[in-house]
């Protein structure tokens, strides 16, 4: 532990990612509200191109892998140099990971726009881009496991475990469920048909969610928190039990998206036990995270980022929570193709992913320029519209869920259908209004971040050499 | 209880990353290979066949311009929903659905049995644009397919790929697919026109809308099935 090495980071390709998730982060919300707009306020829609069937697979895609993912390749960039105390593997390979992402990600949203969509969701590029993806996976995984293999460091810290997982696993989603056979360029028919290639896409939806939205987030809350917090992880017992649990129970659940569809029940039933299931490993993260936060509570008080992860993890079991509920036959009955189903994502995307990715660029950013943050108050302030807006837009869709729900399956004592479908429409449309007041306040959370982001790099700089003797790395293992 | 078994595992790289691949190959190998194999995950529907070129190209566009991500096209096997919109959907009747088009938000009605529902002509007002029908309608227009000339040059190579992939098309069918997709078109025009009393000008008689409607009436009608009883009054099965 003691030997002393000068280790140069490769904080450039850090730098590049932090901003372009920013970047990403920002448009890819915009066109979130403008689709929720255009919901409540119909004639918003601008046909041909910016109306809402195309326009809200490219809000999906910004935020999941623009803004979410690049998080996620600067956080590990960031915390596997350090973890490893070594350089990256390979410079050149990061400047292809971060140049490669972002032009399969502008290729993306110019594709989406013109209606070149498989359909399939959060998979809907056309093959180039699926192959491009898989090429800039493979890059980034072998910067990382050689970053990894020549690591000066004995152990592995459970943050790269989870990053480990994240690898591997949407390899193997992205290359099976993106199989296709192509007509031209930009048009290709899946592989799969009907029953077996809803069964497939949702193998793939369930786990892109479990495998991009919650473990290399996971990641950045092992890494991260404990960083600010400046005290260890509460149990290295939970870590392993809730990772290897996590992991292994994740990848039965995703047949709970078709229920009641005609996926053979038995896959059905697995998909409900399983996700059921899953409550105690997500609670696993969720204790882990909070309770190391135990005796440095006074330190929220003051510190934004501390407030983010608190409330970003306690977003993380609510939402864990419900969707083992929504995932219940019963349950899944009333709130499947509602609202319900939107409130829920955001509750998990705004609230866990969301919030704990901005506390990772605030805690890099600085540190990235070499200076201080610009503005505490500008944080706290991004912290609270954020909070209020997210809490707006998830009670606006709770609501508005169960009332499409009730209302679709309401019946009349002679057994006739009590409402039309455009009743239940125009009932709802109360709803989608506040949720645009929500998004709104999200947003603009994220403007404040933009200006202090802006500012912090303003007063300082790249140029100052990233030397890191990288005496303390995270503390692995902690209380038992 | 310790877990000091693990602190080795957490050294060795490649066998911490095989054990994870392990972890998580397993759920994907029960839940995706046995439904291929198993009888009774598909039951053969008689009646159910391809798309024909012309509404292949309709459920092309029914993708472009992104009407899944409204429309479901499942219906579920509750009282409720089989009221509103037909039969629950069967596995196969879903045979020649590339990709499926199940849709999981239903801010529109589901489409699954929309087809025959409503003449050419609610289609041909409705699409331009919907408030026209339903003023608190959220659908936005689609104008611009009344302008933009739909494009068959694609459609006889997308009928080999789906061939390839095992959708019964006989040879005539791929040979004259752009022939079969113009005369199929020039009915529904014919239709629109002569019985429907709709002006349909020569642009938009060949324009990507006559593709979009030809879809939009085989929905849900390879399956003879049952009228539905219990519907009545104001909440007749698709009646948005």
């Amino acid at each position: 532990m003691s030997e002393r090495v000068s280790i140069q980071y490769d904080m450039a390709v850090v730098r590049g990612f932090a901003i372009s998730a920013l970047v990403w982060g920002a448009v890819g919300m915009l066109v979130g509200l403008l689709a929720a707009l255009q919901l409540a306020f119909p004639d918003l829609n601008l046909p041909p191109y910016l109306q809402f069937g195309r326009i809200r697979p490219i809000h999906t895609n910004a935020v999941i892998f623009g803004f979410t993912l690049g998080v996620v390749f600067a956080g590990s960039y960031y915390g596997v140099q350090r973890l490893c105390r070594v350089r990256m593997f390979s410079d050149s390979l990061s400047r292809i990971n971060l140049w490669g992402w972002n032009a399969i990600i502008v290729a993306a949203a110019v594709t989406l726009l013109l209606g070149k969509s498989t359909s399939k969701e959060y998979a809907e590029l056309e093959w180039p881009i699926d192959i491009a993806i898989a090429v800039v996976w493979v890059v980034y995984a072998i910067n990382f496991f050689g970053t990894v293999a020549r690591r000066r460091e004995k152990g592995m810290y459970v943050a790269i475990w989870f990053w480990i997982a994240t690898i591997l696993t949407i390899a193997m989603l992205h290359i099976f469920n993106s199989m296709a056979l192509p007509v031209s360029w930009w048009k290709s028919y899946s592989a799969y048909a009907g029953i077996h290639d809803a069964n497939i896409q949702w193998w793939y939806g369930h786990n892109a969610v479990g495998f991009l939205l919650t473990t290399p987030i996971l990641g950045l809350m092992y890494y991260f928190l404990p960083k600010q917090i400046d005290r260890p992880i509460f149990s290295h017992r939970l870590s392993i039990v809730h990772f290897w649990s996590l992991i292994f129970i994740y990848m039965w659940a995703g047949p709970h998206h078709l229920i009641y569809s005609p996926l053979p029940d038995w896959a059905q039933t697995f998909g409900t036990a399983f996700s059921v299931m899953l409550i105690l490993p997500s609670w696993g993260g969720m204790v882990n995270g909070l309770l190391t936060m135990r005796g440095a509570w006074d330190r929220v008080r003051t510190d934004p980022l501390l407030k983010m992860f608190a409330v970003g993890i306690t977003f993380y079991g609510m939402s864990t929570f419900e969707g083992p509920m929504m995932a219940v036959k019963s349950v899944n009955s009333l709130s499947h193709f509602t609202n319900w189903t939107i409130g829920h994502v955001h509750s998990g995307a705004l609230g866990w992913v969301a919030l704990t990715c901005f506390a990772s660029l605030y805690y890099m950013i600085p540190r990235l320029w070499h200076t201080q943050l610009y503005s505490v108050r500008l944080a706290e302030a991004h912290f609270w519209v954020a909070t209020i807006g997210l809490v707006l837009y998830v009670t606006s869709m709770w609501i508005s869920g169960v009332t499409q729900g009730l209302m679709w399956r309401a019946v009349n004592p002679d057994g006739s259908l009590t409402y039309t479908f455009i009743e239940t429409v125009a009932a709802i449309r109360v709803y989608d209004i506040i949720r645009v007041c929500g998004g709104a306040l999200y947003l603009s959370g994220v403007v404040l971040m933009f200006i202090n982001v802006w500012k912090t790099i303003q007063q300082g700089s790249s140029a100052v050499p990233e030397a890191g003797p990288a005496l303390t790395p995270a503390p692995v293992g902690g209380g038992k | 209880m310790g877990y000091d078994w693990h602190r080795p595992l957490e050294s060795q790289t490649l066998r911490f990353t095989l054990l994870t691949f392990l972890a998580i190959v397993v759920g994907g190998l029960v839940l995706l290979i046995p439904p291929y194999f198993m009888q009774g995950t598909v039951e053969t529907i008689e009646g159910v066949r391809p798309y024909t070129a012309l509404e292949l190209e309709g459920r092309d566009l029914y993708i472009r311009e992104g009407c899944n991500n409204c429309h479901s096209q499942m219906i579920r096997p509750f009282k409720a929903e089989t009221d509103r919109y037909g039969p629950f959907t069967m596995a196969g009747e879903n045979v020649y659905e590339r990709p499926f088009l199940y849709g999981s938000r239903r801010t529109g009605p589901d489409l699954s049995r929309v087809g025959g529902n409503y003449p050419d002509s609610w289609h041909w007002i409705h699409f331009r644009r919907p408030q026209d029908i339903e003023p608190r309608s959220n659908m936005p227009s689609f104008a611009h397919l009344y302008r933009w000339p739909l494009d068959l040059s694609l459609t006889q190579r997308k009928l080999e790929v789906l061939r390839t992939l095992g959708h019964p098309y006989a040879d005539e069918e791929v040979r004259d697919a752009v022939a079969e997709a113009q005369a199929q078109a020039a009915v529904v025009v014919a239709r629109l026109r002569d019985e429907q009393g709709i002006q349909v000008s020569e642009t938009e008689a060949g324009s990507e809308i006559v593709a979009l409607i030809a879809y939009m009436q085989r929905l849900g009608t390879d399956v003879d099935l049952p009228p539905i009883e219990s519907a009545r009054a104001g909440a007749a099965p698709g009646r948005p």
